[in-house]
C-alpha cells in the first residue's frame, strides 16, 4: 500500500492538495459532497435569501460592534449632528449617532445591518409557509421543522434586542412596552423586570445586558441551529415537487459542482447586493429624528418594526376594562389574554406536523411535496393562520390606517376584533374550496382533455371544439399526488373504541372527507372511450 | 366526486396499512414516465448565442472589480465632512452603490454562468431510508447494552441515582447568580407603589423645571409637567423618577368635571386638574390631548381616557383609570401637589392591590 497513487499531483495545485488531503482526508469530503444532487425550484431559495441574510448581518454587526459602545452612561453629544449637539443622552445614542455621521460608510453599514435583519425574519416566515403549504415537514422532517421554528423565535429575539440598542425615543418606548407586559404577567412579572431591567425601568443596566443576548448569546444559538438544520437538509436530502421521473426513492436535480456552487453562490452576492443597494438608497431607522429616550414624550404613529407587530396587533385588539383582582392580587386580563393567544398560536404552528402525522398515521418517509391544492385541509388551516397574523398584524398600525383612510380609529379596532375571529373561518372555507376547485379542473383536463380553440363541423353540421388529450408526462402531473382517505372507526385489537380513537376518526374525517382521488387507469380509460363514441 | 363514482373499491387500505395509515395506495395507478427527454438551450444549439453568454459572464466580473474599485474611491473621495449631513448622504449613496454593484455582477455572472454554459443535464442520485440498516441498529443497542454491563450502570443503582441526582443539583448556582440583575436591596413591590411627588411640591415644566402659576393656565390649555428638582437629579435617577412622575396638567371648565365625591374634587383647583402621563395599560405616555372632547390618547395603544369623568377608560385596551395627582395652590399663586399618588401608577402588576 502506497500512499502516493492519486496521478495529477504535479504542479501547485495537485501539490497542495495533496497536501492537504494527507492531513485532512478532505478527498472524501469532496467525493461525498461534490456531486451531491440538489433539486431547482424558486420555492427553495426562500431558505437560502435566510441563510444569505444572516451572514450579511453577520458581517455588517462585526463592523458595527467596533464603534458601537452599549452602556446607558450619560453623555453630552459632541458630534457633527448640529440639532442635537450638548444633548444629553446615552452613550449608546451618541455613540450610535456618530456611527451615522462621522464613520465613513458607518450608516450604510448600519442600514445594510437594519434592512438585512428585517429581510432575515421576512424570508424565514416565508420559508416557513413554503415548508408548510407544501407537506415538505411531513416524515423524516418533523424535526427540522421544529428546529426552523426555534430560528424563527430566535430570529424576533436578535430583531428586537437589536432595535432596542440605540436608546433612542422609539426603541424606549418598545421597552417600555415590554416592561409594561412583562409587570402584567401573573406571579413572576414584577420580579422578572426588575432582574431584566436591574431595578426600575429604565435604569441603567439594560442596553448592556440587550448586547451580550444580541451579539454573543442569541447569534451563538442562532448558529447553532443552523448547523443543525443544515445538516438535517444533507441527511434527508433535499425535497423534490412531484414531476415525470420523479420518486420517492430519489433526488432529480443538478449536481453541487459546478451547477450549485454557481447558482447558490452567485444568488448569496445577489442578496447582499440587493441589501445594499436598499441600504445605499432607502433610509431606515432615523433615530437622529427621534432624539434620545425620555419616559415623557412619544410620537404618534410609533410602529415596531415590522416582525414584531403581530404581538403589538394583539395588545391593541383587548377591549377595555379586562382587569380583575382576585385573592389579593391583580390579574391583568389585557396582559394576560393576548400573550396568551400569542403562545398558543406560535405553539399550534410548532405542533401542527406532530398532528398531522398523528392524524394520517402515515409512517412513511415523504419526500416529494404536495401540490397545495392536493391537501386541501392542510392548505386551507395554512390560510386560517396567515390570515389570523395579518389581522393582528394589521391592528398593529390601526392608528395609521384610521389616518390614512380617513375613519374612526374605533371604527378600525372593532372590525379588527370581528375579523380576528370571523376572518380566519372565512379564509378557511373560501382556501378550501378554491382547493378542491382546483383539483376539480385537474381532473377535468385529465379526463377530457383540454380546450384546443379549434372547432370544427361534423358532417351532420353540428360544431364541436377539439379537446386535445395530455401527454403522458403532463398526464403524470396531474395524477401524481398522495391520497389520504378518512380512517374508519375499528375496535382494537381488545375490542374497544378508545376517546383517542373516536377522536382521531373525527379529526381524519374533518381532513380527509372532501377528498378527490387522483384518475386511475380505469377511469381513464372508460373516459377515452367515452369521448370517442 | 371519487368517493361516490368509484364508490369503497380504492379506499381500501393498502396492503401495508400499517404504515401508510390513512394514505391510499391505488393498484390502479398511472405508472411514471420517467425523466422527459432533455431539452437543449439556445446556448447548446447556437455557438454564436453561447459566446454571447461566455462574454456577458466575463464583463460582468470585470464591471464587479471596477464596482469594487469605485467603491474605494468614494470612500476616499466622498469624505464625511463635520457638521454636514448632505456629505454623509452622498458617502452613504456612491460607497453603497459601488459596494452593490460590485456584488450584485458577481451575483447575475455567476448565475448566468451555472444556467447558460453550465452542462444542464439533471443528475438523479438515488436516496436512502433515513433510519439505519437493520444490522446497525442492532450493533448500536448491543454497544448499549455492553457498556452498561461493563459500567454497571443499571446494575450499581446508588451510582446511577447519586449520578442522576448530582447533575440535577450542579446548576442549581447559575441559577442563584443571576439574583444578582436586580438589586439586593430594593423592593420592586415598594418602588412601583411610590413616585417623587411629596407634599407642597410644586408643579415644574417638562423639560425646563420652571413652576407654573394657576393664572397661566387658560381654558382648554395643556402642561406637560415634571416635580420640582426632578431636572436636578442624576441623569439616571432623573429618568427612573421621571417614568414613573410624568404628569399632565389640564384646564377645563369647572363644569365639564364630574366627580364622583367631594374628596375627589378636592383634588383639582378651579378646573385644573393633573393627571398621570403614564397609560396603565403598558406605560406609554398618554401624549395626546384632544381639547374638545376632553379625552386623552395613548399613541401606543389607543387607549381613550375621558378627564371629565376621572379620567375613566372610553376605549381601548387599558383597564384603569388614570390616577389622579392632589393639587391646589401655594402661597404665591404656584401649583403644588398635596400628596403623592393615592395609587401605583402605570401598567398593573401582581403585587398591586396589597
Amino acid at each position: 500500500m502506497s500512499n502516493v497513487t492519486a496521478p495529477a499531483q504535479s504542479g501547485v495545485v495537485g501539490k497542495f492538495s495533496n497536501y492537504l488531503d494527507e492531513r485532512t482526508s478532505i478527498s472524501g469530503a469532496v467525493k461525498e459532497f461534490g456531486r451531491k444532487v440538489f433539486p431547482d425550484h424558486w420555492s427553495f431559495l426562500l431558505g437560502e435569501v435566510a441563510l444569505y441574510s444572516f451572514v450579511i448581518i453577520l458581517l455588517t454587526g462585526s463592523f458595527l460592534t467596533f464603534f458601537f459602545q452599549a452602556s446607558m452612561t450619560p453623555v453630552h453629544y459632541e458630534g457633527s449632528y448640529v440639532p442635537l449637539k450638548g444633548i444629553e443622552m446615552s452613550a449608546a445614542m451618541a455613540s450610535t449617532l456618530d456611527i451615522s455621521f462621522d464613520i465613513r460608510g458607518g450608516l450604510l453599514m448600519r442600514q445594510i445591518h437594519h434592512w438585512a435583519a428585517l429581510l432575515f425574519v421576512a424570508s424565514i416566515g416565508l420559508h416557513m409557509l413554503r415548508v408548510f403549504f407544501t407537506g415538505a415537514f411531513r416524515k423524516p422532517r418533523e424535526l427540522n421543522w421544529s428546529i426552523g421554528f426555534v430560528l424563527f423565535v430566535l430570529a424576533m429575539a436578535e430583531g428586537f434586542t437589536g432595535y432596542s440598542l440605540p436608546d433612542d425615543l422609539l426603541s424606549g418606548n418598545g421597552l417600555r412596552i415590554i416592561d409594561g407586559m412583562v409587570l402584567g404577567l401573573p406571579v413572576v412579572g414584577t420580579w422578572i423586570t426588575f432582574l431584566l431591567f436591574g431595578g426600575e425601568f429604565p435604569g441603567s443596566d439594560i442596553v448592556g445586558r440587550l448586547y451580550s443576548l444580541h451579539i454573543l448569546l442569541l447569534p451563538a444559538f442562532v448558529l447553532i441551529f443552523i448547523v443543525l438544520h443544515l445538516m438535517f437538509v444533507i441527511i434527508h436530502k433535499h425535497t423534490q415537487y412531484p414531476g415525470p421521473g420523479k420518486t420517492e426513492e430519489n433526488v432529480v436535480g443538478f449536481p453541487i459542482l459546478p451547477v450549485y456552487a454557481a447558482k447558490a453562490g452567485g444568488f448569496f452576492f445577489l442578496v447582499f447586493g440587493v441589501v445594499a443597494l436598499i441600504g445605499a438608497t432607502v433610509t431606515i431607522n432615523p433615530i437622529w429624528n427621534y432624539g434620545p429616550y425620555d419616559p415623557s414624550p412619544v410620537s404618534a404613529g410609533t410602529q415596531p418594526d415590522w416582525y414584531i407587530g403581530f404581538a403589538d396587533g394583539a395588545l391593541r385588539l383587548v377591549p377595555p376594562h379586562l382587569e380583575t383582582y382576585w385573592f389579593g392580587y391583580t390579574w391583568s386580563w389585557n396582559i394576560i389574554i393576548p400573550v396568551l393567544l400569542l403562545v398558543v398560536f406560535l405553539a399550534a404552528a410548532f405542533a401542527y406536523p406532530f398532528v398531522e402525522a398523528w392524524v394520517t398515521g402515515d409512517k412513511r418517509e415523504h419526500h416529494l411535496l404536495d401540490r397545495p391544492r392536493n391537501a386541501p385541509v392542510r392548505t386551507a388551516i395554512g390560510a386560517a393562520g396567515v390570515t389570523f397574523y395579518a389581522v393582528l398584524w394589521a391592528a398593529a398600525s390601526s392608528d395609521i390606517i384610521a389616518t390614512h383612510f380617513k375613519v374612526t380609529m374605533e371604527g378600525v379596532i372593532n372590525t379588527l376584533q370581528i375579523m380576528l375571529i370571523v376572518a380566519p373561518i372565512v379564509a378557511f372555507m373560501t382556501a378550501k374550496r378554491i382547493a378542491l376547485a382546483l383539483q376539480k379542473k385537474d381532473r377535468e383536463i385529465l379526463l377530457h382533455g383540454f380546450e384546443t380553440g379549434r372547432v370544427v363541423r361534423l358532417p351532420g353540421g353540428e360544431y364541436t371544439e377539439v379537446h386535445q388529450q395530455l401527454d403522458a408526462y403532463d398526464r403524470w402531473q396531474l395524477v401524481s399526488y398522495n391520497d389520504n382517505a378518512p380512517i374508519m372507526l375499528r375496535p382494537n385489537p381488545q375490542g374497544k373504541i378508545t376517546g383517542g380513537m373516536r377522536m382521531r376518526a373525527s379529526m381524519s374525517r374533518f381532513f380527509f372527507e372532501d377528498r378527490i382521488a387522483p384518475v386511475s387507469q380505469e377511469e381513464y380509460k372508460q373516459a377515452l372511450e367515452h369521448a370517442h363514441h | 366526486m371519487a368517493k361516490n363514482e368509484s364508490g369503497k373499491a380504492d379506499i381500501v387500505p393498502a396492503n401495508n396499512a400499517e404504515a401508510t395509515g390513512t394514505g391510499v395506495v391505488a393498484p390502479d395507478a398511472f405508472a411514471n414516465p420517467g425523466l422527459p427527454p432533455h431539452r437543449p438551450r439556445v446556448t447548446d444549439l447556437d455557438p454564436k448565442a453561447a459566446k454571447r453568454a461566455e462574454r456577458t459572464v466575463y464583463v460582468l466580473f470585470y464591471l464587479s472589480i471596477a464596482a469594487s474599485v469605485f467603491a474605494v474611491y468614494a470612500y476616499m473621495f466622498f469624505p464625511i465632512e463635520p457638521e454636514n449631513v448632505h456629505s454623509v448622504r452622498m458617502n452613504t449613496l456612491y460607497l453603497g452603490l459601488g459596494i452593490a454593484f460590485s456584488l450584485l455582477a458577481i451575483g447575475i455572472a455567476a448565475v448566468h454562468w451555472g444556467k447558460a454554459l453550465m452542462a444542464d443535464k439533471e443528475a438523479v442520485d438515488h436516496r436512502h431510508p433515513v433510519r439505519g440498516t437493520e444490522e446497525t441498529r442492532a450493533r448500536a443497542v448491543e454497544i448499549f447494552r455492553e457498556s452498561d454491563e461493563e459500567s454497571g450502570f443499571s446494575r450499581r443503582t446508588l451510582i446511577r441515582n447519586g449520578l442522576i441526582g448530582a447533575l440535577i443539583a450542579f446548576p442549581l448556582p447559575a441559577i442563584a447568580l443571576f439574583r444578582g440583575l436586580a438589586p439586593m436591596d430594593v423592593d420592586p413591590n415598594n418602588e412601583l407603589k411610590h413616585t417623587f411627588w411629596k407634599k407642597g411640591m410644586r408643579l415644574t415644566r417638562d423639560p425646563q423645571g420652571t413652576p407654573i402659576k394657576a393664572s397661566e393656565l387658560t381654558i382648554g390649555s395643556a402642561f406637560q409637567v415634571i416635580p420640582e428638582g426632578l431636572v436636578d437629579l442624576p441623569e439616571h435617577e432623573m429618568l427612573d423618577a421621571k417614568a414613573k412622575a410624568a404628569v399632565l396638567l389640564v384646564r377645563l371648565k369647572k363644569e365639564d368635571l364630574n366627580w364622583t365625591s367631594k374628596e375627589r374634587e378636592s383634588w383639582s383647583y378651579e378646573g385644573i386638574v393633573a393627571y398621570s402621563k403614564i397609560c396603565t395599560h403598558v406605560g406609554c405616555p398618554v401624549a395626546l390631548y384632544e381639547q374638545q372632547t376632553h379625552h386623552l390618547l395613548c399613541p401606543c395603544h389607543q387607549s381613550q381616557f375621558d378627564i371629565s369623568n376621572e379620567c375613566a377608560v372610553i376605549f381601548g385596551p387599558a383597564a384603569r383609570p388614570l390616577p389622579q395627582l392632589p393639587i391646589t395652590v401655594d402661597a404665591e399663586g404656584y401649583l403644588v401637589a398635596t400628596s403623592d399618588f393615592t395609587e401605583p401608577v402605570g401598567p398593573s402588576f401582581w403585587e398591586r392591590a396589597n
